[in-house]
């Protein structure tokens, strides 16, 4: 069984702060019942086994716990720094969207490699980190037509969402450039690189970089740069 | 060694699932009915999650190379050993060297095979549940193929020869119906399109498979927009799209999706809905919480008592 705690209905740091606190204090207080939780942009998913705790009950002690997640002090979050070719044949959109957007290819890559990103949540498929906070220049309505496949580790921008695909799987945003890390390696102990609240930078490679890197990762002897 | 002659289309291996990671995108796998699953385990003297087979549609052909028992549940198909007909439902001694068919589902869709001892893979984040999308768990986390050859574990003994009674072995109707309690998002369906959800039959649709039941029927038609800001998706959770047709998200489900959701599956459904063919149809029945609970309960009694004392074959 599952409940749906809604704390907003917009795409906020401060709102997603308040889901991820609701969620660190059902973790500290060990919340009877509660067996797995899902946060999101603005809501956390919260399973639970009925045989332990009632609706209601829970839907109390959850109201309860969400009063206290406005002033509740998260731990302080990890930023991962995420090494990206923005080169034409690994960004199949770069050019396109620099084009649409008037700029150079390079002042696209400045601008996006430029922020900090936070990760709201990761889902969707393993590994996958939702973030937002795209600088309003370099803002793209998503492709009209989804691409069926986008190879793992691309790095897409759809409207003030940006994400890095962690398998390959369809998707609709515009590709800039992609990453040698494996967002998601099921045989790793743990499978996925990012997790919610972290701070993502980029970091443009050059392609002999990105080779480099990816033979590491590929021999297991790379380990991510995490502050 | 279990030797595998014939995989059939995707046969899976399955225990009860590695739940907890679905916050990292990772979802809990496992058997799609549960209830036949756990049947098929205490049927040959196994844990209930101990890994055992998930076959769709069509069953494998393979040999065994030491004795060993089996147990074959879920979709009614046919079983032979050596080419003389066994039972399902029930346990099946085997000797070396004895060969297993099991074929087309006649009724339902996925077939359940334990082996005694269960089946011996690594465990995967705690789990040996086969994840295909994400190439985990299992056998290299993909289905099986012909030349495969799996080992068993330990078990404690010749299990003692049982069959389910009669009254224990789930009916597979024509056209389930299936319980849903509204929400989350029902509020952004017209009248109309609601009413059409909870009266009209819907057919599954054959590209369904463990991350969803995609189903036609009558368009659930929406207020105003089908998007909704991105959030998590639970078990049994029906997403409608903006053509109006239903989807119910399984086992192997996205953790979160951007599609309004008109209801939700109970738990104790979906190992149904997992059982509906292709061109088969079912139809929903709304619930209130506390009708699903107790329908919750009533799932974890069947399921606490299934194979539990069995009568001799």
């Amino acid at each position: 069984m599952a409940l749906c705690v809604e704390l907003g209905d917009e795409i906020s740091v401060e709102t997603n702060t308040r889901v991820r606190a609701l969620e660190f204090l059902i973790q500290q207080k060990g919340l009877t019942g509660v067996v797995e939780t899902v946060p999101s942009f603005r809501s956390l998913l919260v399973y639970y086994d009925p045989a332990q705790v009632g609706y209601e009950a829970l839907c109390a002690s959850l109201a309860t716990l969400v009063e206290q997640a406005s002033t509740a002090t998260l731990p302080p979050p990890r930023v991962v720094e995420i090494p990206c070719c923005y080169a034409p044949d690994l960004g199949l959109d770069l050019e396109a969207a620099a084009e649409r957007l008037q700029m150079t290819t390079d002042e696209l890559v400045r601008a996006h490699s430029g922020a900090e990103y936070l990760v709201y949540f990761v889902g969707f498929t393993p590994g996958l980190p939702y973030m937002a906070g795209v600088p309003a220049r370099i803002q793209l309505p998503r492709l009209t037509t989804p691409r069926v496949k986008v190879p793992p580790g691309s790095v897409g921008l759809g409207g003030a969402q940006f994400c890095i695909y962690s398998v390959e799987s369809p998707g609709g945003y515009w590709l800039l450039g992609r990453t040698p890390l494996r967002l998601y390696d099921p045989e790793a102990a743990d499978p996925t690189l990012l997790r919610a609240g972290d701070r993502v930078r980029m970091r443009p490679i050059p392609r002999a970089e990105y080779d480099a890197i990816a033979a590491r990762v590929a021999a297991r002897t790379y380990r991510p740069v995490i502050a | 060694m279990i030797r595998f002659t014939e995989p059939g289309p995707q046969t899976t291996v399955q225990d009860l699932g590695r739940p907890g990671h679905l916050r990292e995108g990772i979802p809990p796998s496992g058997p799609m009915d549960v209830r036949a699953f756990v049947a098929a385990n205490r049927l040959v003297g196994n844990p209930d999650g101990a890994a055992g087979l998930e076959c769709t549609v069509l069953g494998p052909r393979f040999s065994v190379e030491r004795a060993c028992a089996i147990a074959v549940t879920g979709a009614e198909a046919p079983v032979t050993v050596n080419d003389a007909p066994a039972p399902q439902w029930a346990t099946v001694a085997l000797k070396p060297g004895d060969a297993v068919r099991i074929g087309a589902a006649k009724a339902g869709v996925r077939i359940y095979v334990a082996f005694s001892g269960g089946l011996d893979v690594p465990a995967v984040l705690g789990s040996r549940a086969t994840y295909l999308r994400g190439r985990l768990g299992g056998v290299e986390g993909r289905a099986l193929r012909r030349g495969d050859a799996l080992a068993l574990l330990p078990s404690a003994g010749a299990p003692p020869l049982r069959r389910l009674a009669a009254a224990e072995i789930p009916a597979l109707e024509p056209e389930p119906e299936i319980r849903v309690v509204l929400g989350p998002q029902a509020d952004r369906f017209t009248d109309e399109g609601l009413h059409a959800f909870l009266s009209s039959p819907y057919e599954m649709l054959p590209q369904s498979d463990r991350m969803g039941a995609r189903l036609t029927g009558p368009r659930i038609a929406h207020r105003n927009g089908h998007d909704i800001i991105s959030d998590g998706i639970a078990l049994g959770a029906i997403q409608v799209p903006g053509d109006g047709q239903p989807i119910v998200l399984l086992v192997d489900r996205q953790s979160t999706g951007g599609y309004t959701k008109v209801a939700t599956v109970g738990s104790f459904d979906i190992g149904r809905v997992g059982q509906v063919k292709p061109g088969q149809r079912m139809r929903f029945r709304a619930v209130e919480v506390a009708e699903a609970h107790r329908l919750r309960q009533q799932f974890e009694r069947s399921l606490a008592q299934v194979a539990g004392g069995g009568v001799p074959t």
